[in-house]
């Protein structure tokens, strides 16, 4: 059976980034524990000499000539964002000197 | 003219190279029915009159030079063109919205064409507007949408089915002859059984994903809604073929004969003589309803009867697809949703200062319960010391899975006939606190997902006067095939009754007194409220 504790589902929340009220991680800590319940099912099938899918068509090394084709323009590219500089570029937070360095 | 909406796409491609009604006419009339039954349906989040009005008569402009300069040009337009359709809203159309369902991408302006949208364009389609959908396309209600959930018109308590509920409803009431949606689990299936009406998946890198909002990107397929299989087929052929935007598009021929499905029912049932069909036991799952499986069966024994050999056969993995699936994915949507910052679009909190923060606050408002739900499951998934446990045994049971319809294939099946959707259409808040019976929903059509194969959902009948779907999976790249064997169950059933119903409550949606969806779900709300004693 599935034990996610409480420090458990906060732990997850801040890798996912996303900030959860207390009453969203209660209600996590129980659905999250139920779904994991049922994928106890997996551990019953012998896998070990099974290789892994992670893509069901034969393509691969998809390759085209190295040249310059037609992009979104700079001003379409940032039309969308919360703060853009004069010079085109996404203006972010300042990431050093703050943060939890995490 | 009778009534412009109730024709089929090829029917309006008829009449408009004839000349007997224009792209506008037909544009017009769709719109006056959307506009006037979107308050009691939600199927659609925005619909574009202006826009559609000048696309339409673009379309009568191309279609008059054409006929001007002859037979060879006018048959070279494809059948879509000044065709009316419904885009699911997380389709990237230039200059408008996509907000996949979500807060998050409240506001966001897509500053370029999905290739899906570019292809109906060149095709001439008529974009009518962008349709409701579970947020990010998690969800088997419509219930996850950001904007409210979606009525089905067949009982407007109940649901349309997800995740493309919104482009599913639209075409079961007459909104459009049809429209797009994506399939990741069953989003396209299951709501096209659910209203019933025909859905169809393509195979994996069938078609283009460029521009349009990714879940999991493994799994998702775009695919069309229509109400027979030869409107399904020429929306197939509008949006495939290989596309250097997107890698895993496949470069595999796009079968010219999706325009020629034939026309005549004699024709149509003679397909089905001789083709091997396959019956999977596992699909007839425990807690399914018995009406929808009676109506398999007898849908099944019909084929059969037409001259089809039907065979039980075994999918011995099936029962593991649940628990794989729900690694997979959410797996998958953890990384893709990973994109929404706040920095490049879409919602944004810079109130803390802190960068870390912003993510936090950023995120936590914009994403709903169950796309938390998913990013929380993908997250701890693919976390250190559970990787191998849960993601790596998911893919090497995916394996197993998809091995079992390879054994299908081998043994020389045509097609793989089964249930969609376990039940019908359920009623809307049944499934919203127990996030896995939600999920259960899905447990016939996710393993086609996971094999990567085509499969689509067709009408059936009715069980207490709801739509039941009939599922046809198919090998890779057999989508042919399988619309020709769709086609044929249609021309066998042609006289059958339940063809000619209306969905039931249809009428309602244009009584002003009708309440929205969005007023049920509250009443719900408030109702489950007072139940508990009205605590919060």
């Amino acid at each position: 059976m599935a034990s996610l504790t409480r420090a458990d589902v906060e732990h997850v929340a801040h890798l996912a980034r996303l900030g959860l009220t207390e009453e969203e991680l209660a209600r996590l800590e129980g659905q999250l524990n139920h779904i994991l319940d049922q994928y106890a099912i997996l551990a019953t099938l012998d896998t070990e000499h099974i290789p892994p899918t992670a893509q069901t068509i034969e393509l691969a090394n998809i390759l085209r000539e190295d040249v310059v084709q037609p992009s979104l323009s700079v001003d379409a590219a940032l039309s969308n964002a919360p703060e853009r500089s004069e010079s085109g570029h996404f203006v972010v937070p300042a990431i050093l000197g703050g943060g939890d360095g995490a | 003219m009778a009534d412009l909406t109730r024709l089929h796409a090829h029917e309006m491609a008829a009449l408009l190279r004839s000349g007997e009604v224009s792209s506008r006419q037909l544009t017009e009339a769709h719109l006056a029915v959307a506009e006037r039954q979107n308050r009691a349906l939600n199927a659609w989040l925005v619909i574009y009159r202006a826009d559609a009005l000048a696309q339409a008569d673009a379309a009568d402009k191309r279609i008059a030079e054409a006929r001007h300069a002859g037979a060879a040009a006018l048959s070279a337009l494809h059948p879509l063109c000044g065709v009316p359709i419904g885009l699911k809203d997380l389709v990237s159309v230039k200059g408008g919205q996509a907000t996949a369902g979500s807060k998050i991408l409240k506001g966001y302006v897509a500053p370029f064409d999905s290739t899906v949208t570019a292809r109906l364009r060149e095709a001439g389609a008529v974009i009518l507007g962008k349709t409701n959908m579970d947020e990010f396309a998690m969800g088997s209600s419509t219930e996850h949408s950001a904007y409210g959930p979606t009525a089905n018109p067949w009982d407007l308590s109940r649901v349309p089915g997800g995740s493309s509920g919104g482009s599913a409803a639209a075409v079961a009431s007459f909104h459009a002859p049809v429209s797009i949606g994506t399939d990741t689990g069953g989003s396209i299936r299951q709501p096209a059984s659910l209203c019933g009406i025909v859905g169809l998946k393509p195979t994996y890198g069938r078609v283009s994903r460029y521009g349009i909002v990714a879940f999991a990107s493994s799994l998702d397929q775009i695919g069309p809604f229509a109400r027979d299989s030869r409107d399904a087929a020429l929306l197939l052929h509008a949006v495939s073929g290989r596309d250097e935007r997107d890698a895993t598009s496949a470069p595999e021929p796009v079968p010219p004969e999706l325009l020629g499905l034939p026309a005549d029912d004699d024709e149509a049932a003679s397909y089905l003589k001789g083709k091997r069909i396959a019956l999977p036991r596992e699909y007839f799952v425990e807690g399914m309803e018995p009406g929808v499986a009676a109506r398999v069966r007898e849908a099944v024994a019909a084929i059969e009867q037409a001259g089809a050999r039907v065979e039980e056969v075994s999918l011995p993995h099936t029962d593991y697809g649940l628990a794989t699936y729900y690694i997979i994915a959410p797996a998958e949507c953890s990384s893709n949703l990973a994109r929404f910052d706040g920095v490049k679009y879409g919602l944004n909190d810079r109130s803390s200062g802190e960068f870390i923060e912003d993510y936090l606050r950023t995120r936590g408002a914009g994403f709903g319960p169950e796309v938390k739900r998913r990013i929380m499951l993908g997250t701890y998934a693919l976390s250190a010391g559970y990787y191998d446990a849960y993601y790596l045994k998911a893919q090497k049971v995916r394996t197993l899975i998809k091995s079992d319809f390879d054994a299908v294939w081998t043994a020389g099946f045509d097609a793989i006939c089964a249930p969609c959707s376990p039940t019908v259409a359920f009623p809307m808040g049944a499934k919203m606190n127990d996030p896995v019976s939600m999920y259960l929903s899905d447990a016939c059509t996710l393993p086609v997902n996971m094999a990567g194969l085509p499969g689509m959902s067709i009408p059936a009948g009715l069980s207490d006067g709801l739509p039941v779907g009939l599922q046809i999976i198919g090998a890779p790249w057999s989508e042919l095939s399988m619309l020709r064997l769709a086609r044929g169950y249609e021309a066998i059933t042609a006289r059958a009754t339940w063809r000619d119903l209306d969905p039931a409550e249809l009428t309602l949606t244009d009584d002003p007194n009708t309440p929205s969806p969005i007023e049920r779900k509250e009443r719900l709300a408030g109702a489950s409220a007072a139940g508990s004693g009205g605590q919060a």
